[in-house]
């Protein structure tokens, strides 16, 4: 009933961060269209085991879209064909039989190749780390409805929050830029009054440390947005240019008016 | 052994508040001077974390993720639960708690149960400070929706991604703590084991999953925030890193693990489509709040097209027996009834191996009756995900849907503080077995999980730094040095057995084997044999395991043979923890135990008490000891869902 399909796979595997790597092909027979592509992979690494070869390395979880675990580049595409899609939410259906299928890892300045597939991308978690979160102590919240928040910004803002950090809006950006990543978080915090006093701070910290760990400019390729699996899309670094601008002159401000006391 | 929980006498609504007083406090001098592991970044690990490292600890944190975002909470859907009463319908802090215990069907302990009711309210205020973008009315205050058959809206949300968005708020809140040299973090680290001198937890060995290097880390206390161990039957709706290892490691060096065999399945996920399946995907519960239930009345229909069966060949199950609660009976009822229906021969979809486990959930009369804009308002991205794995468009073709493993109420023994049995030790989260009892309300484990992390230990930990006053152990110690030795003995056994299975088709084979006599229905003869079966398996493991590559690098099999390894010992526990507890409740539906009309059995007299499994060597068959539970403010009554 279902057919069953056979492909050929260029993966790319590289033994270590300071190992050159190179593609090596390896054939995939017996694939179910109702597979995911995880899944495709799975079968293959089942086989390369069973041989006493090393399987192929890539990180995945949740296998839901959701913990932004899993990523690869699939045909010069993150995230492979479809769109709003994870990899791991991508089934094989979408392939047809005997393709070629070329796998590669995310390829960034900012996230060095750990194995395979697999990637650091710790420099993200550093970007929050300079100031995307809201200073609030444990205990210290007020009533939770003593802050009404208009729906529609609520609403803005959990279209931002969406983002899974999963890295593909880097990999696509022929710049490596994390701008799309970083904007998502901004406008996230921006847009609900909780995120406010600390406005003008965070988006200055937060930009200079998505440029110190090594991340390009954005030039507005938009290709970012093309590839996001969660739909989020360029407004977000319009705003955060603004708060930006904003916030740099803010600064100005607040140094000159130091100066005269 | 008599086990101590620890709990407060008196009011039920004053015990925690005045416990809290009772309790020690550490001068914030020597907090500094004070380390904390704390193992997991989920919500119990994420916001326990945070929340000790701003009140001045040094704190450790580990997860065996790239990211301490990435843990499996993340993946909750639903919604998180709170006693706000925001909706004028009746809710209150007893009411919580009164559910909650009922709908453990009895097994849990009422005190613990309503410290989580009264803090709940807490956590919603903290959540929203942090600035989780909770839904919200047009008055822009806070929205509710009723979940898994509450009769109050007590259930706060984010859309589909109230795990996602709860975690980054932890999350959140524990980079700034990074940031402020309070807590270091240990991504893509995992806990090999836990180090215990004197009888008290004084750290943990662990593996850099990069570099493969094998270490030890020494604390003051060690709190485990890992999860729960649902993958143990393999295919669940966990995230597949989900594991045992921690709680297991731990279980082996003295801590007791309780009611192993309360395991959760949820009755809305997406079925097995062939034997390359490598996890199940839920469907969230609130589909049955429009869906229809059905299978058709005979089983040579079951390969049919839907829409060629037609109206009186159907049989809406739930509604026929349920008349009442219909589709929208608890999970474990819901799920039992499916399975029911498929091993009879009326199942639906793709046979694999040679049944058909799956049954239909029907949009077509919904759509009729609310129109199709209203449907795709109220589910559109439920569907788009179905149709996104089964390639099927639920508009036009019914849903199909199958019970899989969700949840573990089981979990390591804790006392009101969340100490284990090992001093120093405490266990949050899922990885404790505390609040749920023999079966958990759909959203309260987010619930419990940033209560136990932002409102209990902070507490309960200082007072063990403050009453106990532990010291820090030197990395010399011989019993660091044999711990350390001891895992590396063991990754060296996994990778040189060099025999011809990988670590997945154990944990298939072990997880069909549970699933089969340890699922949703049980009896003695399935368990008995389970019980033989499990060894048998767990010894061809250690013959014909293959890992490839070494251990002195990223190996995701290494990875995966360890955790399999700890399954295997876990299943068996499982299993004899579902034998010994000789009635049905809740999740734990023993096939001797049930009403004339095939409902759960419980047996208060003999068996209204927490089992806590106690480790006695390899071999050896591990204790059973008891908690007995008393039931001082919520009565026993048989649940009636007619
Ligand atoms: C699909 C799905 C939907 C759900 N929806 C809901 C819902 O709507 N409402 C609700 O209340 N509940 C829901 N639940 C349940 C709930 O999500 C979980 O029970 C809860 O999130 C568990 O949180 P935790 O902090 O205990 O553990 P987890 O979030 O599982 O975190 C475990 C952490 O421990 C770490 N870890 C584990 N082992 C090791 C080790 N050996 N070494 C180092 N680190 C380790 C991991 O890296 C991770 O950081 C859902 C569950 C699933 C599967
Ligand atoms: S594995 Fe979690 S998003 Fe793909």
């Amino acid at each position: 009933m279902t057919r069953s399909m056979r492909l050929v796979l260029d993966v790319w595997r590289q033994k270590g961060p300071k190992d050159p790597g190179g593609f090596v092909r390896y054939e995939a027979p017996d694939i179910s269209p109702d597979m995911s592509f995880l899944e495709m992979l799975d079968v293959v690494n089942e086989g390369l085991t069973e041989r006493g070869e090393e399987p192929i390395a890539f990180d995945h979880d949740c296998r839901e879209g959701i913990c932004g675990s899993c990523g690869v580049v699939i045909d010069g595409r993150p995230h492979g064909p479809l769109t709003a899609t994870t990899t791991c939410q991508l089934h094989m259906r979408h392939f047809q039989d005997g393709d070629h299928v070329t796998i590669e890892p995310w390829r960034a300045r900012a996230f060095p190749v750990i194995k395979d597939l697999v990637v650091d991308r710790s420099a993200l978690d550093r970007i929050i780390r300079a100031g995307g979160y809201i200073s609030i102590r444990t205990g210290s919240a007020p009533e939770a409805n003593d802050v009404p928040v208009p729906k529609p910004d609520a609403e803005v803002a959990m279209d931002a929050a969406a983002c899974i950090g999963c890295g593909a809006c880097v990999a696509a950006c022929p710049n490596a830029s994390a701008s799309l990543f970083l904007a998502a978080k901004l406008g996230h915090l921006h847009l609900l009054p909780q995120g406010l006093p600390e406005k003008d701070d965070r988006v200055r910290t937060m930009v200079s440390a998505m440029d110190a760990q090594g991340f390009g400019h954005c030039t507005n390729h938009r290709e970012c947005e093309a590839v996001c699996p969660k739909g989020i899309g360029v407004a977000f670094i319009a705003r955060m240019n603004r708060d930006f601008l904003i916030a740099s002159v803010a600064s100005r401000h607040e140094v000159m008016a130091h100066r005269r006391r | 052994m008599t086990l101590d929980a620890k709990v407060p006498s008196g009011p039920i609504e004053t015990r925690w508040q005045r416990r809290r007083f009772e309790m020690k406090l550490v001068n914030p001098a020597n907090r500094r001077n004070l380390t904390v592991i704390v193992v997991g970044t989920g919500l119990a690990g994420g916001a326990g974390a945070a929340s000790l490292g701003e009140l001045g600890y040094r704190v450790k944190s580990f997860c065996f993720q790239d990211s301490a975002r990435r843990a499996h909470s993340i993946a909750a859907q639903g919604g998180i639960n709170a006693a706000k009463n925001y909706q004028n319908d009746g809710d209150s802090v007893f009411r919580l708690f009164y559910d909650t215990v009922k709908g453990g069907d009895f097994r849990a302990r009422e005190s613990n149960v309503h410290r989580l009711a009264e803090i709940s309210a807490n956590i919603i205020d903290q959540c929203v400070a942090q600035g989780v973008p909770f839904a919200r009315e047009y008055g822009g205050l806070l929205a509710n929706r009723s979940f898994g058959g509450a009769q109050v809206s007590r259930t706060f949300y984010a859309r589909g991604q109230t795990g996602q968005q709860l975690l980054l708020g932890a999350y959140q809140a524990l980079e700034r703590q990074i940031d402020a040299g309070s807590v270091t973090m240990y991504p893509r680290h995992e806990m090999l084991d836990l180090i215990v001198v004197d009888g008290a937890a004084r750290g943990i060995v662990t593996r850099d999953l990069v570099t493969g290097k094998i270490e030890p880390h020494l604390a003051h206390a060690v709190v485990l925030a890992t999860g729960g161990y649902g993958n143990a039957f393999y295919l669940s709706t966990n995230a597949k890193g989900c594991n045992t290892t921690a709680i297991w490691r731990a279980f082996r060096k003295g801590a007791f693990f309780a009611n192993p065999c309360f395991t959760q399945i949820h009755p809305t996920c997406i079925p097995v489509s062939g034997a390359h399946q490598s996890k199940l995907t839920l469907m969230s519960e609130s589909l049955r709040n429009d869906g229809r239930v059905w299978v058709p009345k005979r089983a040579l229909d079951a390969g049919k097209a839907p829409e060629k069966i037609p109206e009186p060949e159907r049989d809406y199950y739930l509604e026929r027996l349920y008349p009442t609660f219909g589709n929208l009976v608890p999970r474990d009822i819901a799920s039992r009834r499916a399975k029911d229906v498929c091993d009879q021969g009326f199942g639906v979809g793709a046979e694999v191996s040679g049944v058909r486990r799956g049954v239909y959930l029907d949009f077509r009369d919904a759509i009729a009756r609310l129109g199709e804009a209203v449907v795709r308002e109220r589910y559109g991205n439920l569907f788009e995900m179905y149709e996104r794995i089964t390639g099927e468009d639920p508009y036009r073709v019914p849903m199909r849907i199958y019970p899989a493993i969700h949840y573990t109420m089981g979990g390591l023994w804790v006392d009101y503080h969340l100490m284990s049995t090992i001093p120093g030790l405490f266990v949050a989260g899922e990885a404790n077995f505390s609040d749920h009892g023999a079966n958990r309300l759909g959203a309260s484990a987010l619930m419990q999980g940033l209560g136990d992390g932002y409102f209990v230990l902070p507490y309960t930990v200082s007072h063990y730094l403050g009453d106990e006053r532990p010291v820090v152990l030197s990395e010399d110690h011989p019993e660091v040095k044999e711990s350390v030795k001891a895992v590396k003995r063991r990754l060296k056994r996994l990778l040189s057995i060099g025999g011809r299975r990988t670590p997945d088709s154990f944990h298939r084979e072990l997880g069909r084997l549970l699933w089969d006599h340890s699922g949703m229905a049980r009896n003695a003869a399935g368990l008995e044999r389970a019980i033989v079966k499990v060894p048998e398996l767990r010894a061809e493991f250690y013959e014909d395991l293959r890992v490839p590559g070494s251990g002195s690098d990223l190996n995701q099999s290494l990875e995966r043979a360890g955790r399999v390894a700890d399954f295997l010992e876990l299943g068996e526990l499982v299993c004899r923890d579902a034998l010994a507890r000789d009635e049905s409740c809740g999740c734990h539906f023993r096939e001797e135990h049930q009403t004339a009309d095939g409902e759960a059995a419980r047996d208060d007299a003999r068996f209204s008490h927490v089992a806590a499994w106690e480790f006695a060597g390899d071999g050896a068959v591990p204790r059973r000891h008891r908690e007995e539970l008393t039931f001082e403010f919520v009565k026993p009554t048989q649940r009636s869902y007619k």
